[in-house]
């Protein structure tokens, strides 16, 4: 039986991921995986590098009618 | 399902020179007991009753919870049996084939993404505020004409048209809809579907924006609460770039609260000494659009767009669950007329033209949207964890947004019937008093007395409901009277009123933002060829000068639409569906020119016959918009009346001076040969598509794919909502949970 802690836990998963929250996360396990010394950008730079992208081709994140 | 015998062969010729493609299909075996059959039978009769009622009622009150049943009946067995049935059988998707987030996987744009989530993403993307536009304006002739093509239309043409689309996109990396034209079908389709690409933003853009004109004109609360979201969203990005970066939830829920309080706060601001300064002329709504708009696309992405792209999201999935359940609980039932005489004669006050085929025009979102294929193919491949679920994504998405429309059908045929033509029909119908409109409405048929309408915009505090055309307002009717009923009574209806209106323009302004960012880009990108520094996204100038192009020519139409005797909306509308349906026609021509390149001529006609029916449909209303020489319906036939009114120094109603008598003129114009450019846009794709079909079909050799090659996928993942019992042992002796994942590599 799932306990409603673990439910909560799913939940939350589940939102970060929708809202792009866990963005960053994804990011440092990617860069980690391949090497677990590896450098990272912080998240305060890496959030600044998805806006500016987002500002270089516009047509990512395009929203329909 | 077991896989015919010719299988092995349309594999190879799929894709040629891929060795891997002779594996095995992965059809999942479909298991037929008596539970699934019984199940499935019951769900086949909701449907069917619910249809059997709409279309055989008459004059009695027929209840809102038939069209549910029909609606998701419908949804519940096309999803079973035909999505699954173009996944297997047609597309062949590959469960052992990796896909580009799997193979290219970055950790940012390319990365293998939880179904559920992508889900999510996928249909945020693509439902805005036209499935509840579409849906509204086509109510004029009745609910069934609307209801049957938005239920028809996304089963066999819409959900088929993202979902292959999106399949096709993932096979080539993420290629956006105007690559694969190019490298599908030939330099002169791919580029004619550019241009329509950009024709179709510019009319998108001008008539969303006109929606927002008609709603807001005159509303001091509208006009307050909207512009209280400009600042919020300011906050919200400081926040995020500077206080707390990444935080989106923390700071989403932040907005949402001050967006409900900012909706408040309008009903003082209404009845305030402010009042005044909030009450503004469509006229100046326009200039002050024009210039949110040109300084939204040329400020950073990150201290406008992307908090209200957070803030829309948000309010888009709570809102369209409150809806589904305030219409499941409230059950309302419908009072417009399932067909009026306007589907047959053709000359309703909303949109001229008969239903055929000018309801196929006007319900574009919800049943067939062209727009999605720029969505379906540019960033959801880019995240797909696995090929099966393209089926769950792309046509699960669409039957969501679908049934958003179908909420959006409800909304208007709830209300009174006189209400809706008050609302809904040109300032030249109906004229400006109550008194005017009662007997305008009387004479289409319809009954509303002029205290019937003082009170019905006494109820949502609005000033005056006449000729509040665009749909949102209706829309707005709707859902407040839906709403009132459930939470709050009737002494919230003004606050839920608001709460729809400030919903619709929330998406409407971020898609303006956005679409404007679109257009500059490639306007940019098409300078560049040109005067080369335009390509680059960093010179200042060019972003200004492109940008300002943009704006000043959605600008234009915004302005012409707000100033049109006609009423902007009556005649923009339809260009604004052709164009949408245009693109729709390049994304299905697509589409079948890859079924047929990739071997499956005997099943091109799953993105075939709705392409033979778009195009029908995109081409009737072309021609009759150019053509017809009923001067409500033709362009050049009102061009034609209104200047030999000019010739003979007699204005013509509705205009009522010489100016509006030119203004006419020139509209129509430029609209009927908008009109025309449209059909040619889309006669050319057709032509070129066919000719390389033709081509494929008489020599199968000459024949070059840009598919990339087969990987083997190294994830495990469930292809549906739920996992089956074979994907749940799968999953388990891989030791991964239900979101699946990469298999572990053994270690050596």
């Amino acid at each position: 039986m799932t306990t409603l802690r673990e439910r909560l836990a799913r939940v939350r998963h589940y939102v970060r991921e929708f809202s792009g929250e866990a963005a960053y996360d994804r990011y440092v396990a990617h860069a980690r995986g391949h090497d677990p010394q590896a450098e990272v950008m912080t998240r305060r730079a890496f959030e600044r590098a998805r806006t500016d992208a987002r500002e270089a081709d516009p047509r990512e994140g395009f929203r329909c009618c | 399902m077991p896989e015919p015998g010719s299988t092995g062969t349309e594999r190879n010729a799929a894709s040629p020179g891929g060795p891997a493609d002779s594996l095995p299909s992965t059809a999942p075996p479909s298991r037929v007991t008596p539970t699934s059959i019984a199940v499935w039978s019951l769900v086949a009769l909701v449907g069917a009753a619910g249809w059997t009622v709409l279309a055989l009622s008459r004059g009695e009150d027929v209840s809102a919870a038939w069209m549910l049943a029909a609606a998701l009946g419908s949804y519940a067995i096309a999803y079973r049996f035909y999505s699954r049935f173009i996944a297997y059988r047609v597309l062949k998707v590959d469960k052992t084939r990796a896909t580009p987030a799997e193979r290219l996987d970055n950790g940012v744009d390319f990365h293998p993404t939880d179904r559920r989530v992508l889900f999510g993403h996928h249909f945020a993307a693509v439902a805005g505020a036209g499935p509840l536009v579409g849906p509204v304006l086509a109510a004029q002739m009745g609910y069934l004409p609307g209801t049957i093509w938005i239920v028809a239309g996304v089963i066999f043409a819409g959900a088929v048209q993202d979902m292959v689309t999106l399949f096709f996109s993932t096979r080539r990396d993420g290629r956006s809809l105007g690559q694969m034209a190019r490298d599908e079908i030939g330099p002169f389709g791919g580029a004619a579907a550019l241009v329509a690409v950009f024709a179709i933003m510019i009319i998108l853009l001008a008539v969303l924006a006109l929606v927002i004109v008609g709603a807001l004109a005159h509303s001091p609360w509208g006009v307050f609460s909207i512009g209280m979201t400009i600042p919020i969203a300011l906050f919200m990005g400081v926040y995020l770039r500077v206080l707390r970066p990444g935080r989106v939830t923390e700071v989403s829920l932040i907005g949402v609260a001050l967006l409900l309080l900012a909706i408040v706060a309008g009903g003082w601001v209404a009845e305030s000494s402010w009042a005044d300064f909030f009450t503004l002329k469509p006229t100046t709504l326009v200039l002050w659009m024009v210039a949110y708009g040109f300084l939204a696309s040329v400020l950073p992405v990150w201290l406008l767009l992307a908090p209200r792209d957070y803030l829309s999201t948000f309010m888009k999935v709570g809102t369209i669950a409150l809806m589904a359940i305030g219409v499941a609980v409230a059950m309302p039932t419908l009072k417009m007329d399932a067909i009026t005489s306007f589907a047959s004669r053709g000359d309703g006050p909303v949109f001229a033209g008969s239903m055929f085929p000018f309801v196929f025009i006007t319900i574009a979102c919800g049943a067939l949207s062209g727009f999605h294929a720029l969505v379906s193919s540019g960033t959801t491949p880019k995240m797909v964890q696995k090929e099966t679920q393209i089926r769950m994504i792309g046509y699960g998405s669409m039957l969501t947004e679908s049934f958003v429309a179908i909420m959006a059908m409800i909304a208007a045929c709830i209300i009174e019937p006189g209400l809706f033509f008050s609302v809904n029909s040109p300032a030249g119908v109906v004229g400006s008093t109550v008194q005017s409109a009662s007997a305008a409405v009387a004479n289409l048929g319809f009954s509303i007395s002029p205290e019937q309408l003082a009170q019905a915009a006494k109820d949502v505090e609005e000033a005056s409901l006449l000729s509040r055309t665009g749909g949102a307002p209706t829309f707005a009717l709707g859902m407040a009277e839906i709403f009132s009923s459930v939470f709050g009574g009737a002494s919230m209806k003004a606050f839920w009123y608001h709460f729809a209106i400030m919903f619709e323009a929330l998406f409407i302004l971020t898609t303006l933002d956005a679409g404007t960012r679109v257009g500059r880009f490639m306007l940019q990108d098409m300078l560049g060829n040109v005067y080369k520094p335009f390509k680059q996204i960093s010179w200042k100038p060019g972003v200004w000068l492109a940008s300002a192009l943009v704006v000043g020519a959605w600008g234009y139409f915004l302005w012409v639409g707000v100033k049109d005797p006609l009423g902007g909306i009556n005649q923009l509308f339809p260009l604004f569906g052709i164009a949408n349906q245009l693109l729709a026609a390049v994304a299905l021509a697509v589409c079948t020119t890859l079924l047929v390149k990739s071997g499956r001529l005997k099943w091109a006609w799953v993105t075939g016959v709705p392409l033979t029916w778009d195009a029908a449909v995109t081409l009737t209303a072309s021609w009759q918009k150019v053509f017809s020489e009923d001067p409500r319906v033709g362009f050049f036939a009102q061009r034609d009346k209104y200047q030999a009114g000019i010739d003979a120094g007699k204005t013509l109603a509705p205009a009522k001076t010489m100016d509006d008598m030119h203004t006419v003129v020139l509209n129509s114009t430029v609209d009927g040969v908008l009109s025309a450019l449209f059909a040619l846009l889309i006669v050319v794709v057709l032509v070129d598509a066919a000719r390389v079909c033709f081509k494929a079909v008489r020599s199968p050799g000459s024949v070059r794919l840009a598919e990339v090659p087969w990987t083997e996928s190294k994830i495990v993942a469930p292809a549906g909502l739920f996992p089956t019992a074979e994907e749940k042992a799968e999953l388990a002796a891989a030791g991964l949970d239900s979101g699946g994942g990469k298999v572990k590599e053994p270690v050596a």
